[in-house]
């Protein structure tokens, strides 16, 4: 245990020796904002709620997690730390947890940073703050399982461009799924089960499920697999960079 | 006793290359084992494949009686390994990747600051463990390295061109450091650098396209040059000459070549020439600059044998 607590220790920490996370979370923050205010119309609305905040997570996640995970892996490989990583005695397993956990910690951070928003909503009104909890828990959920994927693709190059590349390009097919673009074009042939199950597999519609306050198990339930899943390739992928 | 390493029949194939190509060896405690070969020949194959970073196509490695592939993490715990190059975190101090080793190696407070204190002492990084590691020179990166693989102390240590980088002054330090562990140690370095074999191995191995083609002590393998026992006399010309024809008559002398100002008589198989040469030196009167009994040059062997002939041809080759 201790092993996995060191390198997820040096993992997270390792975000802030350099410049990268200061930058990260100052962008994080300023995008959210402007989107919030200028895109979601917060004041104009007129409502107490977080909607407009929320609204924008899983766009903005799609751009800047890749950005987060992408030296996960293959820094690693480029400057050839990996072997010295593998013949230490830490699994595959622990080395793949440890990383992903540490990375979505920082991401943490970074949403944590943005209460001043739920503080502000506080003051103008009385929104339903519990709505307002599960929409961070499901932006947390949304979270980590764009860095899954993000980290699953880190390990696929030593190039950490390509690993951006690749991980946004899967992170969009999970987002857009459920957007009326990609279910207009489906469903003009698809039986609707098919539509229903393309549907369902969007990360868009699982976050607005849960981020309008219904925090249903299903949603947590469908991001958790998301999680497991690229995680369980990530292993894999870790473990054929020895039989090369 | 127990050998420490064992390896057995490993193989590994990149594609169309046969990078190694069934290695075995073993190591026991208070063996140095030099590992050398040409570039390509499969030496960081070959410890990549020891440590686990790779799985072999064929073949098992034994780190203190743990195979690599099936018990990785108990093995991975008996040894520290140097991978080519001394790979470490570049943005972190010495002190915190030191740090990071030992706690990943399982020591915590104390024992982890006086096991940090003593490897960075060992390999004299004292002065620079509040600098990040990208700002070092190559000369500390490569201690930073060695350090983090002496860490915990381990049964066996597996470094990949360890002196590769440093000053004279550094790769003494460094020789003197491998002797000073070599007794309570199984230890494997790679080099090309010919004469570190002689200064730390006990035991050389020589490999070339993923093939072990010599293995024995140095003073074994240098037997096995063309100039191994050969008396070698340098003087002038002129007197070079006039020593040829009865250097060459004597009994225990088989052949005598002059090369510019250097005259090496060949004795026959196994015989020992040198005080028969000084005494026909001193009973002739001439003046010479140096009389000695050659070693053998490991260089000399270490061509042979990686470019495909064996040192005896060679030396066939020379007498005709």
């Amino acid at each position: 245990m201790s092993t996995a607590m060191t390198l997820f220790r040096r993992e997270f920490l390792s975000y802030f020796v350099t410049p990268v996370a200061y930058v990260f979370i100052v962008i994080f923050l300023a995008l959210l904002g402007a989107m919030t205010f200028f895109l979601g119309g917060f004041f104009s609305r007129g409502q107490a709620d977080l909607a407009p905040f929320f609204a924008f997570h899983s766009w903005l996640y799609l751009l800047l997690i890749p950005a987060v995970s992408m030296r996960l892996w293959s820094d690693e490989r480029k400057t050839g730390t990996i072997e010295l990583l593998l013949t230490l005695p830490i699994s595959p397993t622990t080395a793949v947890l440890a990383k992903f956990f540490a990375a979505w910690a920082f991401a943490a951070v970074a949403l944590a940073l943005t209460f001043p928003i739920w503080i502000t909503v506080n003051y103008l009104g009385n929104p339903d703050n519990g709505v307002i909890v599960a929409g961070y828990v499901g932006s947390l959920v949304m979270g980590g399982a764009f860095l899954a994927i993000g980290s699953c693709f880190s390990t696929a190059s030593k190039n950490q461009v390509i690993a951006f590349v690749l991980a946004v390009m899967v992170s969009l097919i999970f987002t857009v799924a459920g957007t009326p673009l990609v279910l207009e074009f489906i469903s003009g042939w698809a039986p609707q089960a098919a539509i229903d199950l393309v549907a369902s597999l969007s990360f868009i519609a699982n976050f607005d499920a849960i981020s309008k306050g219904v925090l249903d198990l299903v949603n947590l339930v469908y991001f958790a697999s998301v999680i497991v899943l690229f995680l369980f390739i990530n292993v894999v992928l870790v473990n054929t960079l020895k039989a090369r | 006793m127990a050998a420490m390493i064992e390896v057995a029949g490993l193989a590994k194939r990149f594609g169309a290359i046969q990078a190694v190509d069934g290695i075995s060896l073993e190591v026991k405690k208070g063996e140095v084992l030099g590992f050398l070969g040409p570039n390509g020949a499969g030496k960081s194959t070959t410890m990549k494949m020891i440590t686990g970073f790779l799985e072999p196509d064929a073949g098992t490695a034994r780190v203190c009686g743990f195979d690599i592939q099936k018990n990785p993490i108990e093995a991975k715990r008996h040894f520290g390994y140097m991978p080519e190059g001394a790979p470490s975190y570049q943005e972190m101090t010495p002190l915190g990747f030191f740090g990071f080793i030992a706690g990943v190696r399982g020591f915590s407070g104390q024992e982890a600051d006086d096991r940090i204190k003593i490897a960075s002492k060992r390999t004299q990084l004292e002065s620079v463990m509040y600098q990040p590691i990208d700002t070092l020179s190559r000369g500390y990166k490569r201690r930073v390295g060695l350090a983090a693989a002496l860490l915990h102390d381990p049964d066996v240590l597996i470094l990949d061109e360890p002196t590769d980088g440093l000053d004279p002054n550094q790769k003494h330090e460094v020789r003197t450091l491998i002797q000073e562990m070599a007794p309570n140690k199984a230890i494997i370095i790679s080099t090309h650098i010919l004469e570190e074999v002689d200064a730390v191995c006990s035991r050389a191995i020589i490999i070339a396209r993923g093939r072990i083609v010599a293995d024995g002590t140095p003073g074994e393998l240098e037997a096995r040059s063309a100039t191994h026992n050969t008396v070698s006399i340098t003087a002038t010309a002129e007197t070079l000459a006039q020593l040829q024809e009865p250097v060459s008559s004597l009994n225990k002398i088989m052949r005598v070549d002059i090369d510019g100002n250097r005259l090496i008589a060949v004795p026959a198989a196994g015989a020992d020439a040198l005080d028969d040469v000084r005494a026909l030196v001193r009973q002739k009167g001439v003046s010479v600059q140096d009389i000695r009994l050659e070693r053998g040059r490991l260089e000399d062997v270490f061509r042979a044998v990686t470019t495909g002939q064996s040192a005896g041809n060679q030396s066939a080759g020379g007498a005709r």
